[in-house]
């Protein structure tokens, strides 16, 4: 090895600090100044959402990571304790921001199957669509989003102009950019408006382009691939432990997709296959979510040419202004772009949920498996690994 | 790492000679989509303040307020929603379940102001550039709503089983038809105002989704005493303006009312409603007529302690209600267990007594602390037109009273009824039963001066005449009864072109060559009731007011200008039987305070 590749290979001698006490454990002991304590967040551009990390560092490296919540001031699950079912309907789609539909789809999906209410074929399909819109929409963001944590932003820019045609197409579909509240208990709020999957068809056109050129600036990136190949590596052996589910678990090798696994609305209808990876670290993660991409865009043609042109949108429900959900309590779940997200609902018969728990993958992706993750990295990659986990602060504060 | 790695990345420069894909001027270039949901638009005509979007709301972003140029009136509360945009989510599901379909979105999302008092705004008073915008949200079609529209049909009997007799036709709705129908209701109160006994009807209809028939009863007795009877006959003034009723069909509030009453033993009555005991307070009140108005009196003033005694001429008790009104719409026994109900609470009741001859009004000032009077509108009203004066043209209400009493009426075999409100209905209908019973067929004709769209009776009045074989030929005005040798031939009639002028006051028009004959053996006049005011000595009504029509002046409690007289019912509102129920509620309480200043 010459002079030069050997400065390009450099590794830091890590072997001395910090001292492990018996257990493997770092003893970190501040007076010593040979730590630092930093804090990355609340107020961080690279963080995700309102959420920080505590880090002890020695040197350049993390010793030490504690995950943060509590700056949303929040209590969705709560609020929607006092509340009708039609009411807890917006309230429970802010719990994920980026995702929002989800949200609806498992509320939805609560309230229906507590009341053994028979959501009418149109309704499902548009569901379909919705929720395979919506994950476009954030693998958009979040594919050429992983190469601008390391500072490439231009990709990020890219897919957030195509990001945006999607919500166009959100916009004219539901009424709304974000929060589409569409996905109603007992169906869906409005049909396809005429021309829509003509102009769906365009902007898909400019996501298979898209793809394309992202495959050559972030893909087929020196810099990315040295960053991240072996970076971040999530062991298979965490992935039961940890409970750990969509992209970073399919990058371990695990077939986890609640779509396949516990098909709903009309998956088990379209053709797909479920892509994994063996390396596991951010590269692998990468590459799953771009061939997430690439199955979403080719889910949404699937829906758009197999979805009836017209069929009833609601199903007959009760009147919601004093919806009795019969007593009952029942667990939900869809993929989301982040993995399996699902509720937990429980009636006691009343207007009101006598209990609604969210169970977002962040929760476990953010926190746990995080803390332990960013052991021993380097401080550059704290960015990387956690945009890497997708993890979304707002639903684990709910 | 190769080479490809290092050199592939900057083929990205290529874009740098791509056109932007920027929005130069997003606030004029980029409209909201046609379904955006953007900033409210409210049609305050078509509004009429019923609070559903308030209710829904969850994050109480709207308040219904007051608005200058809205007036409080049947149907419409006054007022109208008011945004506040600090609270506002825009999910639109205020719009998704308005009743009227007045409120809506419009596509606008732009909205600059330096005063946040701003964007707390009543939506349609306060005019904004987006109020004439027609794009934006609106309630979704197809299948999408948030409650049933169409309400639960009342099982009937088929016109064949039902016209040979006087049985009850209407057969009320099951347990699950009811709790159904209850359902559709969003809880306005709309109806509440409008209902002039002022009725808890949202309360009790949740009384019915909860299943809760007791609390429901007791919630009708507050305001009600005879809920059996208003549960089969009211004039349902309510229905009327039921806001469900602007889309789609109103709540069945009359029968939901019957549901609760029907469901109810009246031997539990007592208890459910915990009026075992009332303490008697020394003090007496005597009531003529034992109408709804009587009753209700009856009824109050016994709860609050007072040693009630009715007086009433006919040998049995309910007034109009049953002796104007047909067997087939409100069968006896549901009057009597509505009646019987009131006695048991220590009400008395003397039977075929005529204020005026066996006793006089003053005589019964003296004897009594008090005296409510609501005697009702018994005498029949006359056309006046010549042959009118004939032996076989009779009144409905004295037809209709003879039916109850048993006696024998006159049953010719083809008969002409003049009128078309619900009295002329109920004796073309009660005739036409006859007839069958009597010919085996029906041959009754029932003509109004009114033309179908605006005939004063209910509309399935009409059509279960029609359903009955009866004749219902609107829109024609009498103008003789032919007479031929002292016995009736027809009645002559000439097309009525309108019936009120501009100023909507009384003034028919007539085509006088558009003519037509029924042939008729009977003629029945049925266009309206007059009072029957014997019973007030000439002192008496010297000492009181009367305004037109010869109706007594009566203030706020209906206490005349005698102190100790109170008059309430038909001769003072109405003519219905909910009017009489919420004269003597409010008589009752006149009394009270009047007799405990």
């Amino acid at each position: 090895m010459n002079k030069s590749s050997k400065l390009i290979n450099w590794q830091p001698d890590r072997s001395k600090y910090p001292e492990l006490d018996e257990n493997g454990k770092a003893i970190i002991d501040l007076s010593s100044q040979k730590f630092i304590k930093t804090w990355q967040g609340p107020n961080h551009p690279g963080v995700t959402g309102n959420m920080s990390l505590e880090l002890t560092i020695s040197g350049d490296e993390v010793v030490e990571a504690k995950t943060h919540v509590g700056y949303l001031h929040r209590g969705f699950e709560k609020l929607m304790e006092r509340r009708l079912y039609i009411q807890c309907f917006p309230t429970c789609v802010r719990m994920c921001v980026p995702e929002a539909d989800s949200n609806e789809y498992v509320l939805a999906a609560g309230i229906e199957e507590l009341d053994n209410i028979e959501v009418p074929e149109m309704a499902l399909w548009l569901r379909t669509l919705v929720l395979e819109m919506a994950r476009l929409q954030v693998l958009l963001r979040t594919v050429p989003g992983q190469a601008s944590t390391l500072s490439l932003g231009l990709g990020g820019q890219w897919g957030m102009y195509l990001r945006d045609l999607i919500l166009d197409r959100f916009e004219e579909l539901t009424g709304g950019r974000i929060y589409h509240m569409f996905i109603i208990p007992g169906g869906v709020r409005g049909n396809l408006p005429s021309g829509f999957k003509d102009r769906m068809e365009e902007n898909l056109k400019l996501i298979d382009d898209f793809i394309i050129r992202i495959e050559d600036l972030i893909f087929t990136n020196s810099v990315f691939n040295k960053r991240t190949i072996g970076v971040g590596v999530i062991d298979p052996k965490w992935v039961s432990q940890y409970g750990i589910v969509g992209p970073n678990a399919r990058a371990a090798g695990f077939k986890r997709d609640v779509r396949k696994d516990y098909p709903y609305l009309k998956y088990n209808e379209l053709d797909y296959d479920v892509y994994t990876r063996t390396d596991s670290d951010i590269y692998g993660r990468s590459q799953v979510r771009k061939n997430d991409l690439i199955q979403t865009v080719d889910l949404i043609r699937q829906i758009l040419a197999k979805m009836p042109e017209k069929g009833d949108l609601r199903a007959k429900t009760p009147n919601v202004m004093h919806w009795k959900v019969p007593k009952g309590e029942t667990y939900q779940r869809s993929e989301s772009s982040r993995g399996e997200y699902g509720l937990y609902l429980v009636s006691d018969g009343s207007k009101y949920p006598r209990r609604a728990n969210l169970r977002g993958p962040s929760y476990t992706h953010a926190v746990s498996l995080l803390e332990r993750m960013l052991i021993n990295s380097n401080i550059s990659d704290t960015h990387a690994i956690m945009v890497s986990l997708q993890t979304c602060p707002p639903e684990i504060e709910r | 790492m190769g080479l490809k790695e290092l050199v592939t990345p900057f083929t990205a420069w290529k874009n740098v000679i791509k056109d932007p894909v920027t929005v130069k001027d997003p606030f004029n270039d980029r409209p909201g989509a046609e379904r955006y949901r953007g900033f409210h638009k409210n049609d305050v005509e078509e509004c009429i303040g019923c609070g559903t979007c308030e209710d829904i709301c969850e994050n109480e972003a709207i308040d219904l307020v007051p608005v200058e140029g809205i007036e409080t009136k049947d149907g419409d509360s006054g007022l109208r929603p008011r945004l506040d945009y600090g609270r506002c989510c825009w999910c639109a599901l205020c719009v998704d379940v308005c009743t009227t379909g007045s409120l809506t979105l419009s596509n606008e999302y732009t909205w600059v102001s330096e005063d946040p008092e701003d964007f707390r705004y009543t939506p349609g008073t306060d005019k904004k550039e987006w109020d004439d915008n027609e794009r934006g949200w609106k309630k979704p079609e197809g299948g999408y709503e948030f409650y049933a529209r169409e309400r639960v049909a009342m099982p009937e009997l088929h016109a064949e089983d039902r016209d040979k007799s006087f049985i009850e036709f209407v057969t009320g709705y099951s347990k699950q038809q009811a709790e159904e129908e209850a359902d559709r209701c969003v809880e306005c109160g709309i109806c509440t105002a409008t209902c002039p006994a002022h009725m808890g009807i949202p309360e009790y209809i949740k009384a019915i989704r909860n299943d809760d028939l007791e609390e429901g009863l007791r919630i009708l007795y507050e305001t009600n005493p005879l809920p059996e009877i208003c549960g089969r006959i009211c004039t349902h003034k309510c229905e009327t303006v039921c806001s469900m009723g602007h889309r789609g069909d109103p709540i069945s509030i009359r029968w939901l009312k019957r549901y609760i009453a029907d469901q109810n033993p009246s031997e539990k009555y007592k208890e459910i409603l915990n009026q075992g005991n009332v303490e008697n307070n020394g003090k007496k009140v005597a009531i003529i007529g034992s109408g709804p108005s009587g009753l209700s009196a009856a009824y109050y003033l016994a709860l609050t302690g007072y040693d009630c005694t009715i007086y009433e001429k006919l040998p049995q008790a309910g007034g109009m209600m049953r002796y104007g009104i047909p067997e087939y719409r409100l069968p006896y026994d549901q009057i009597d267990k509505d009646i019987d109900y009131i006695l048991s609470l220590g009400v008395k009741i003397k039977y075929n007594v005529n204020i005026g001859t066996d006793f006089t009004l003053e005589q019964l000032g003296k004897d009594y602390d008090a005296v409510f009077s609501g005697t009702g509108l018994h005498l029949g009203r006359s056309t006046r037109i010549p042959g009118s004066d004939n032996e076989n043209v009779y009144f409905a209400t004295d037809l209709l009273r003879e039916i109850a009493l048993e006696d024998d009426i006159p049953v010719e075999k083809k008969i002409v009824v003049i009128g078309g409100g619900n009295v002329a209905m109920d004796i073309t209908r009660s005739l036409a039963r006859l007839q069958n019973i009597k010919y085996g067929k029906v041959d009754i004709t029932a003509t109004s001066l009114e033309s179908e769209d605006i005939m004063p009776a209910d509309r399935e009045e009409v059509v279960e005449a029609r359903e009955e074989k009866a004749i219902v030929d609107p829109g024609w005005g009498p103008k003789e009864i032919e007479i031929k040798d002292g016995k009736v031939k027809g009645l002559r009639v000439v097309k009525c072109l309108s019936v009120f002028d501009e100023k909507g006051a009384f003034s028919p028009k007539f085509d006088e060559n558009n003519k037509k004959f029924f042939e008729a053996d009977m003629v029945v006049e049925s266009i309206g009731q007059g009072m029957d005011t014997g019973y007030l000595t000439e002192e008496i009504k010297s000492q009181l007011e009367f305004g037109p029509r010869g109706r007594i002046i009566v203030d706020e409690y209906f206490q005349s200008g005698l102190n100790w007289l109170f008059v309430g019912g038909d001769i003072i509102q109405g003519p219905d039987v909910i009017h009489g129920i919420a004269n003597g509620h409010r008589a009752a309480v006149g009394i009270d305070l009047f007799l405990n200043k």
